[in-house]
């Protein structure tokens, strides 16, 4: 439950950081994606169920708000989060090589994804100049924003798993 | 916790079943043009008051800035301003006696007044589009405030967009500059009609948005010219000023022309915006109903 409250937190403040502080600090009209930053990242510290869960609640509420069509990020962020579990064997918290790949590659993916459904299928087929100005800068601007952000989503998940063992030994 | 995780179903499942519901929910809301209903309500009502919130912080912070730095080039402004005041008063006047002509001749001609004035609501914009390819955005009036989807959204004298989606507290604005919008529009001078749509690319590099499949008498519209809502649209209401034309250029058919429109309204900074509470629709099955 408490870790519940928390993501759930964790979620709200990305979502609401990322449609009104971070437009407002935009470079040259493009805003970081923090949501994928926390997907990605649950994904690979705890494993294919949650990131897929948390990735759907994510993507859920971006279609609710500002979606064309309901369901259609939800099933991206979920996909991302899934597949970002795999990695969670080779995940160690002490490296940050691995994150800032993971963290990338998901958001280099899903712009692929929306270029591709939402674009390339209603005949937008420039795609270099898609790539240059609006999939780059974003993944720039993400991964600055991730090595803050990373260590914060790190730091409160130490700490549930630290009091969840605790409740758990106690049982014991 | 483990012994849960013992009998619960493994997540390949629970992903195949979700991707499963995301694809119905998908083509749905696609086919009937659905929106999240009683999940629009919820989401709306936890995360619409901390939207607001932070961008009254947010304008707070930027307007004690602005006052400061603003205060140079006001009083500089104000001369400016303060000779074409005078200008314009000159040119008012004449306007006026037109205006009066026209009164006259309507009056005589018993023809309603063209633009009727339209009853609006004024609203803020609490949220951008999260991500980087669309110009969605949210304002924090909504169907509590007799907001309904498809009404237009203006500021200042031009058009901004339409709404797309509403909950109780708010609404969801697709702007004109959005890549996947279209609206008729017409040259003022000419009325021939176009199809102006929102582009991604233009609006990137050069604040600009096109236009297509204009007819028109040769070279009749030219750069400058004032570009409206036209009378066949569905949605948006006849007259509202889009923008003016930049560049104008005949197709490769020699029938047609297309180019760009410099919007009338500054999207960058749009803070608050007036919605139309007149829907178009409506007034046609209203004119249907009187004949």
């Amino acid at each position: 439950m408490r870790r519940k409250l928390t993501v759930f937190l964790i979620i709200s403040v990305c979502f609401l950081l990322q449609c009104t502080l971070f437009q407002a600090l935009a470079f040259a009209s493009i805003s970081p994606n923090l949501l994928i930053v926390a997907t990605s990242a649950f994904g690979f510290m705890r494993g294919r169920k949650e990131g897929m869960w948390i990735g759907f609640f994510s993507g859920l509420l971006l279609d609710l708000f500002f979606g064309s069509v309901i369901g259609f990020n939800a099933l991206v962020y979920a996909y991302i989060g899934y597949i970002n579990g795999f990695f969670r064997k080779r995940f160690f918290p002490d490296d940050i090589k691995l994150p800032l790949i993971l963290i990338a590659a998901s958001d280099l993916s899903y712009n692929m994804l929306v270029y591709f459904f939402l674009f390339f299928l209603r005949g937008r087929f420039r795609f270099g100049y898609y790539f240059l100005h609006i999939m780059l800068p974003e993944l720039v601007y993400t991964i600055l924003v991730t090595i803050v952000l990373y260590f914060v989503i790190l730091n409160i998940n130490q700490k549930l798993e630290s009091i969840e063992k605790r409740s758990a030994s106690k049982f014991v | 916790m483990k012994r849960k995780s013992k009998h619960s179903i493994p997540t390949k499942y629970t992903l195949l079943v979700l991707t499963i519901i995301c694809v119905i929910v998908m083509f749905v809301s696609f086919t009937l043009n659905l929106s999240g209903g009683p999940l629009n309500s919820v989401a709306g009502y936890i995360f619409v008051p901390m939207q607001k919130g932070i961008n009254q912080v947010g304008t707070w912070i930027v307007n004690q800035a602005d006052e400061l730095a603003s205060l140079r080039s006001v009083m500089r402004k104000n001369k400016e301003l303060q000779a074409q005041v005078d200008e314009l008063t000159q040119e008012l006047n004449t306007i006026k006696l037109e205006q009066y002509e026209l009164d006259n001749l309507r009056e005589l001609m018993e023809l309603d007044q063209k633009y009727p004035s339209y009853d609006k609501v004024a609203a803020r914009v609490i949220g951008n589009d999260g991500g980087n390819w669309f110009s969605t955005f949210l304002i924090d009036k909504g169907e509590n405030d007799g907001i309904e989807k498809d009404m237009n959204v203006i500021a200042g004298s031009g058009l901004v967009g339409i709404v797309i989606d509403t909950g109780p507290n708010y609404a969801k604005v697709r702007s004109i500059i959005d890549d996947a919008s279209n609206v008729s529009g017409m040259a003022l001078s000419t009325a021939d009609r176009c199809i102006v749509n929102g582009n991604l690319v233009s609006m990137n590099e050069s604040q600009v948005i096109q236009f297509s499949d204009l007819k028109c008498e040769d070279d009749a519209v030219k750069t400058g010219e004032q570009v409206v809502t036209s009378h066949i649209s569905d949605k948006y209401l006849e007259g509202i000023l889009i923008g003016y034309v930049n560049t104008i250029d005949r197709d490769s058919n020699n029938l047609t022309y297309s180019g760009t429109i410099t919007p009338a309204v500054d999207f960058q900074h749009l803070q608050e915006v007036l919605v139309v509470l007149d829907k178009k629709t409506v007034n046609n099955q209203n004119s249907r109903k009187n004949n």
